[in-house]
């Protein structure tokens, strides 16, 4: 997928001057947030849960060359075949090429944001290969020539009147109006896609070292579906992504649906090993793993690697002010929120996302949810210090910035300054003591204003108290 | 060099470079003893709490204490819920007395066009109300999948109460996992559209948990 964060701060703005985003967003703070706090209580220790969780995730990463062999050792025993990529078009050449390799002229592809990285479809479209998505979200945006919001929701954006158009027009049907018709409709519409298809594609949600498993959490199915009917199935994740032992991912697994969407267990787990042997019914002839890297590798070994410990529950944006305020399409990019304002710079270079890392009010949310708790807030701050070490900042931020470290190591000065300061913003705010337009920074006043400081500094304030 | 080397390559650097790494018979010894994490204190009636929780997730459950009755209860419920009296069952359970409760079941994998799917189970969990499939030539997976119906017979002796006891069962049973191991939580879902649930997406509309001891 094309990366567009650079016109991040322009697109924020269009997003909240939507007022058809704003309901939808609203809704999805609902549902998401309320769904979550109301199960993530049943966890009998959730704190030693989330400890433990972490230190899964660490272990993984502290040695993830020894988990991804044993994985791949395991995995091809069974009869799967592990492929390694190291770009988004790296794996698009894999999947076109074991499609030729099988003949394949039809896929079936259920939610994969790996696969949204790499711009799969487009490229298998080119490659003469049809490609149906056939989560109900993707399949809409898929009609929609859209991309996805949010990483578990994909279609949040977009209202059920908009489907009800969309789904008229594309389908040729007479026009639905409830959820559930239109859920049925894409149902039947979907059924000969997935018993056709030469191929099913899918994204794995946890690799099981131990096992050689890959395994997906979903609801609706299509999971399900596109591992067991078509001839070929096409497993695509990130490196990151192996797992120890089956103990370890179920440890995950009590955190991961109860973060996401509020369930306390998808409606299926679907753990899948090698490929279907000669008396099996069903099941795939080929499984073929693909392990991404795109950039991940680099995050190893350094302060960025806990970002790797994310289990894409997509927690950090439900809870987040400005993914709430803004949705997904906004940061331009596969990963929105907070996780998708530290992955995009990383992955796609800070330079084509400059804005990312500052649309955060810091306020830490986002990692008080993380059931791997990686500490968001910390890693965003250390990539505006890259920004700032590396000259990426504006003349005027870099200027005030160091003026007031200038100011904040002379105390003396600091105090003089900031009694003349508060003194003049008060008499500037007048009786209702607001600031309509802050000069040098309007982008913050153009929405707000700014409360004027009651006339005294703090360490007036405090020495005059002591005195009495 | 291709894309493995190189992907390891660099993993390998890191590792290096940060050196957190563990000895390898550690590595090795987290594999062979798979210590479980932390898990809920169990519940003291296993058999209650699965159907509490099975409920929440919109399954419907019957329950008897004859397998025999099993053909009736459904045929019942069928009616009840003016649904076809016909289906597939999995091989293993074709000899249950069908045809007597009026039913016609036949023993082998679904079809697109099969409405009611009958399976029994390996386990269940009570922890999510969970029933936990492994697939095999017996065990078809479509059966639980392509019908709108997917009815699943199980064991009362068979209810664990963490998915933890589940792969633990497993283990005993069978070693490793099957191609196909999955576990189902009531009928398929989506709240792609405007976080609404909706219960019937790809898979079955219904899921009717028939709790009876094995035979």
């Amino acid at each position: 997928m094309k990366n567009n964060s650079i016109d991040f701060k322009r697109q924020a703005t269009i997003k909240l001057a939507d007022a058809k985003l704003q309901g939808a967003l609203a809704r999805l703070q609902s549902r998401f947030v309320e769904g979550r706090s109301a199960v993530i209580s049943e966890i009998h220790d959730l704190q030693e849960t989330r400890n433990a969780a972490a230190a899964i995730r660490d272990r993984v990463l502290n040695d993830l060359e020894h988990w991804l062999l044993h994985f791949e050792q395991q995995a091809t025993a069974r009869g799967a075949i592990v492929h390694w990529a190291e770009s988004g078009a790296d794996v698009n050449r894999i999947v076109a090429e074991i499609a030729v390799q099988h003949g394949v002229r039809t896929a079936a592809k259920s939610k994969s944001m790996v696969s949204e990285e790499c711009g799969l479809n487009e490229a298998l479209e080119r490659a003469g290969v049809e490609v149906m998505e056939t989560d109900l979200g993707e399949y809409i945006l898929q009609l929609a020539h859209e991309a996805p919001s949010h990483i578990v929701a994909p279609v949040v954006h977009k209202n059920k009147e908009e489907i009800s158009d969309l789904f008229a027009e594309k389908h040729n049907l007479p026009r639905k109006t409830g959820i559930a018709e239109l859920c049925r409709e894409a149902r039947e519409i979907l059924r000969p896609a997935f018993l056709n298809a030469d191929m099913g594609i899918s994204g794995a949600n946890f690799l099981v070292a131990e096992t050689g498993s890959a395994l997906i959490v979903t609801n609706e199915g299509n999971g399900r579906l596109v591992t067991t009917l078509p001839r070929v199935h096409v497993a695509i994740t990130g490196i990151e992504k192996v797992v120890p032992t089956l103990e370890d991912v179920t440890t995950l697994l009590r955190l991961l649906p109860r973060s996401a969407t509020g369930q306390s267990i998808t409606n299926y787990v679907s753990v899948l090993t090698g490929n279907k042997n000669a008396e099996d019914h069903d099941g795939p002839e080929h499984f073929h793993i693909i392990l991404l890297d795109n950039g991940r590798s680099g995050l190893l070994g350094g302060e960025m690697q806990d970002m790797l410990r994310c289990i894409r529950c997509g927690a950090c944006m439900n809870h987040c002010p400005v993914y709430q305020n803004i949705g997904g399409h906004a940061y331009g990019w596969v990963y929105p929120g907070p996780m998708g304002s530290i992955l995009t710079p990383l992955l796609g270079g800070l330079e084509n996302a400059p804005d990312l890392p500052n649309a955060s009010t810091l306020c830490g949310a986002c990692t008080v949810v993380c059931p791997v708790k990686i500490p968001l807030p910390d890693l965003l701050r250390k990539l505006r210090e890259r920004q700032m070490e590396r000259g990426m900042k504006s003349r005027q931020e870099t200027l005030l910035l160091k003026a007031w470290a200038w100011l904040a190591l002379h105390p003396n000065v600091y105090a003089f300054a900031t009694k003349i300061g508060v003194r003049m913003m008060s008499l500037l705010g007048g009786k209702n003591k607001l600031l309509h337009s802050l000069p040098g920074v309007r982008g913050w006043s153009d929405g707000r204003d700014f409360p004027a400081p009651a006339g005294k500094t703090f360490r007036e304030l405090y020495r005059q108290k002591k005195r009495k | 060099m291709n894309a493995r080397e190189n992907i390891l390559g660099r993993i390998r650097d890191a590792q290096a470079r940060a050196a957190k790494g563990t000895p390898a018979d550690t590595l090795t010894g987290h594999l062979a003893q798979h210590p479980r994490g932390p898990v809920p204190p169990p519940p003291e009636d296993l058999v209650a709490c699965f159907k509490a929780r099975a409920i929440k997730l919109s399954s419907d459950v019957l329950e008897t204490r004859d397998r025999k009755n099993v053909p009736e209860l459904l045929a019942n419920y069928l009616r009840q819920k003016s649904l076809p009296l016909s289906g597939v069952c999995w091989p293993s359970l074709g000899g249950l007395p069908w045809h007597a409760a009026g039913l016609e079941m036949q023993s082998r994998p679904a079809r697109n066009e099969d409405l009611v799917g009958v399976t029994g189970a390996f386990c269940a969990i009570a922890e999510t109300g969970t029933l936990m499939l492994l697939g095999g030539a017996r065990t078809p997976a479509t059966t639980s999948l392509l019908p709108e119906t997917h009815v699943a017979i199980v064991d009362p002796g068979r209810i664990v109460a963490t998915m933890e006891d589940a792969w633990g069962l497993m283990r005993e049973a069978v070693g490793q996992p099957p191609r196909a191991v999955n576990f189902i939580s009531g009928p398929s879902r989506t709240a792609d559209i405007e976080q609404t649930v909706t219960l019937g997406a790809h898979g079955p509309y219904r899921v009717l948990l028939i709790i009876a001891p094995a035979a």
